[in-house]
């Protein structure tokens, strides 16, 4: 049993390493136009030495999803390297996202941070504390323009921007769906290309759908309930937080409502199952026909079209005042302490790996939904869209997608959701009580940054 | 200085020198990083502070008044009562009948030992399916009884008793084999002298195995103890300490606060009160229960 505690003493030992091996070599911050001529002279004088050197990058990458994707994103670098002969990326799979993160705080610690890395966009805040993060404006400016910024859905944009600066690119990228069972709609009479509009809609048609042996609807709440709750808060008119991640809006009568509605569904419906849902064997369950719908991410399509053996329709989550989807996933960060060649060889990179065509296989390949709206163009994607219709109802709902909870101190806050949220729905705790502890703690977490 | 002096000097530098190489590594991977977590939990080092900072005890007491704290430390005790006892009594009744078996003796003994040798990262995902509701293999079985539904990993009291009821299955068979080992070296003589005197199976087991096991019972007992703090991998995979820090332990919550929160300080107080609490029962053991031991 390797323990966490080794491990955490193994982390402060080797930053300790670390530190003291690369303390002599300050790297060359991104150094700006004032010592333009001095760098220059430097770079030139390198240049000799090492003409046909390649411009060598590090790469990490999480994998979130099931399949073979580090196949996929190794050879999507293999391409980018033949493609560009003096740069070598090196892509290095780093676990889950949660351990990639890890990886690259220690990394950026020890002053070796990696290059360019796929995280969570959630982790912005983190990161910018951190002083981590180069922001992008000066590589789109020259490469790409508004242009290239624009043609992201506004959506997966809003977890990169802050103070009017873009700091990532969307990669891989999700957005929360309603699963239905079309043969169970028909079993109990109800039309299987209708599935269920609002609210009332969804309670009434879970009602009719429960039966001894399967639920009407199931919405995972463990681990990340945040996540789900999010949707609901923003079929109700807002979002949880302030676009600058310093205030949250826990505990407002819209949301006090919504999460009233989870414990209805559960306890007075019982359309839903009690307790907490387990987030991995949701799909299981709408596979196996134990719930006939269910609230999952779009990163399940591919998984659930190769293993439902029924009909099966993907719908917009029900809408309340408006519809509407938190979007969640990963993008490209680039990292502080890099010099300028190797900046624009990863500003490079970016820019290969988000092409309209490869985001579009990307799209096709993991069944995330595809960032840009020019990949939707793409002759791949429309061919995907009309064998497979489903393809194209995240994007759809996209206009009403907006960003994932994401704050200052991000982990603890969203923690204190996260507990409030689990208090409620095993019934410890009442909503509106529930919502007002995690708003109060919030804002003590978040006390530092409003000053 | 007389010649003994110098003999008992060349003594203790050719002791000093076999002890090098294994001191050398626990000054560098233990002594000096519990140093420096003792520093660093005086230390703000978090998100909101670009620098580290001395804020002497803040650490402590904001962590005597974190409630999640209280709850991890309260859920750890529990857990321990819960796994220490029952996985040992279990991994000595299944030593002693593995002991006797005539037949399959070998396989008795693997079958009993399989779970320790499966990576618990597994086991927590094998047993999430088990405990899964509708059906899940639990489930099943439960049906017969008509509890078919029950939520198991979803319910805050019923969470902590599928973990520890988890553990128990994995841990026991480790314990077992310290035991296996332990029978073994107790003379054939003393039970040839009791059957002679007649004396009854559990008169036996209780003046002749179980004290003479008690060198075993007290290194087990260490082991046990520490695993359960140690032991919070299948938090990751099965709960991540919830519903609402149900099933959330010590060990979890410093990992939670240091890769979650990026609270280094907090993370490190956690780590020395941690660090405090084994130590403190390993002190116990050693020094309290040695004396009650019959080393044969």
């Amino acid at each position: 049993m390797r323990t966490v505690v080794k491990g955490l003493f193994s982390v402060l030992m080797s930053m300790a390493l670390i530190t003291g091996c690369s303390s002599g070599n300050a790297p060359a911050t991104g150094s700006q136009a004032g010592a333009g001529a001095g760098s220059e002279a430097a770079a030139g004088s390198g240049a000799g030495k090492a003409s046909g050197e390649k411009t060598e990058l590090t790469f990490f990458y999480p994998v979130a999803v099931g399949g073979p994707l580090t196949k996929i994103v190794d050879g999507m670098a293999e391409e980018f390297n033949k493609a560009n002969p003096d740069i070598a990326v090196k892509p290095v799979y780093t676990g889950s996202y949660q351990d990639t993160t890890t990886k690259i705080q220690a990394a950026v610690q020890g002053k070796t941070p990696p290059d360019v890395a796929v995280m969570l966009s959630t982790e912005l805040y983190t990161m910018l504390d951190m002083d981590a993060i180069l922001p992008l404006d000066d590589f789109i400016a020259k490469d790409g323009g508004s242009e290239y910024v624009n043609d992201f859905y506004p959506g997966f944009m809003a977890n990169s921007q802050v103070d009017g600066k873009t700091y990532s690119i969307p990669f891989q990228r999700s957005t929360i769906v309603l699963y239905y069972n079309k043969e169970a709609f028909k079993e109990v009479g109800l039309d299987p290309e209708k599935p269920p509009q609002n609210w009332d809609e969804l309670v009434e048609y879970a009602t009719k759908l429960k039966k001894d042996g399967r639920w009407g609807v199931e919405i995972p709440t463990s681990g990340f309930p945040y996540w789900m709750f999010q949707s609901f808060a923003l079929q109700n008119g807002k979002n949880l937080m302030t676009e600058d991640g310093k205030k949250v809006f826990f505990d407002t009568p819209e949301n006090v409502e919504a999460l009233q509605l989870w414990v209805d569904l559960a306890k007075k419906h019982q359309v839903m199952p009690e307790g907490v849902i387990e987030w991995a064997t949701v799909p299981s369950d709408f596979l196996e026909g134990k719930t006939a719908m269910m609230y999952h991410t779009t990163g399940n399509l591919t998984n659930v079209k190769n293993n439902a053996k029924f009909d099966f329709g993907v719908a917009f989550l029900p809408a309340k005042k408006t519809f509407g989807s938190p979007t969640g996933g990963g993008n490209f960060y680039m990292f502080k302490g890099i010099d300028e060649k190797k900046q624009e060889a990863a500003w490079k990179f970016i820019r290969f790996m988000t092409e309209p065509e490869r985001a579009a296989q990307w799209s096709i390949d993991t069944g995330y939904v595809a960032t840009r709206k020019s990949a939707y163009e793409t002759e791949s994607m429309k061919e995907y869209v009309k064998t497979f219709p489903v393809a194209a109802v995240a994007r759809d709902q996209l206009a009403y997608g907006h960003a994932e909870l994401s704050t200052h101190n991000n982990g603890k806050v969203t923690k204190a959701l996260n507990d409030s949220l689990q208090a409620v729905i095993t019934g410890q705790a009442e909503p509106a009580a529930a919502l007002k502890k995690a708003q109060e703690e919030a804002d003590k977490i978040l006390a530092p940054f409003n000053k | 200085m007389g010649l003994e002096h110098r003999a008992k000097w060349r003594i203790n530098i050719y002791a000093w020198l076999l002890l090098l190489p294994s001191l050398i590594f626990l000054v560098l991977f233990t002594f000096y990083p519990v140093l420096q977590t003792v520093i660093l939990s005086f230390y703000q080092a978090d998100l909101g502070s670009p620098e580290p900072f001395f804020n002497g005890g803040d650490n402590y007491r904001i962590m005597l008044e974190d409630d999640v704290f209280w709850k991890v430390l309260t859920n750890n005790l529990w857990f321990a009562l819960g796994t220490v006892p029952t996985s040992i009594a279990l991994g000595l009744a299944m030593a002693l009948f593995a002991n006797k078996a005539l037949r399959g003796k070998g396989f008795v003994r693997t079958a009993y030992f399989y779970p320790t040798v499966v990576p618990m990262i597994a086991v927590a995902n094998i047993w999430l399916f088990i405990y899964t509701p509708e059906y899940g293999a639990l489930s099943h079985v439960m049906e017969w009884f008509g509890h078919g539904g029950m939520n198991w990993l979803g319910d805050r009291t019923n969470v902590m008793f599928a973990m520890i009821f988890m553990v128990i299955w994995k841990e026991a068979g480790y314990f077992m084999i310290f035991y296996l080992a332990g029978l073994q070296n107790i003379s054939k003589e003393l039970y040839e002298s009791a059957s002679m005197d007649g004396a009854k199976p559990w008169t036996v087991f209780r003046r002749v195995t179980f004290p003479l096991l008690m060198p075993t019972t007290m290194f087990v007992l260490i082991i046990a103890f520490t695993n359960s703090f140690k032991l919070v991998d299948h938090l990751v995979i099965m709960t991540k300490g919830g519903p609402d820090n149900a099933s959330n332990l010590l060990l979890y919550y410093i990992y939670e606060t240091a890769f979650s929160f990026w609270d280094q300080g907090m993370a490190s107080a956690l780590t020395v009160v941690m660090v405090v609490i084994l130590l403190l029962v390993a002190a116990i053991q050693f020094f309290g229960l040695d004396k009650k031991i019959h080393y044969n």
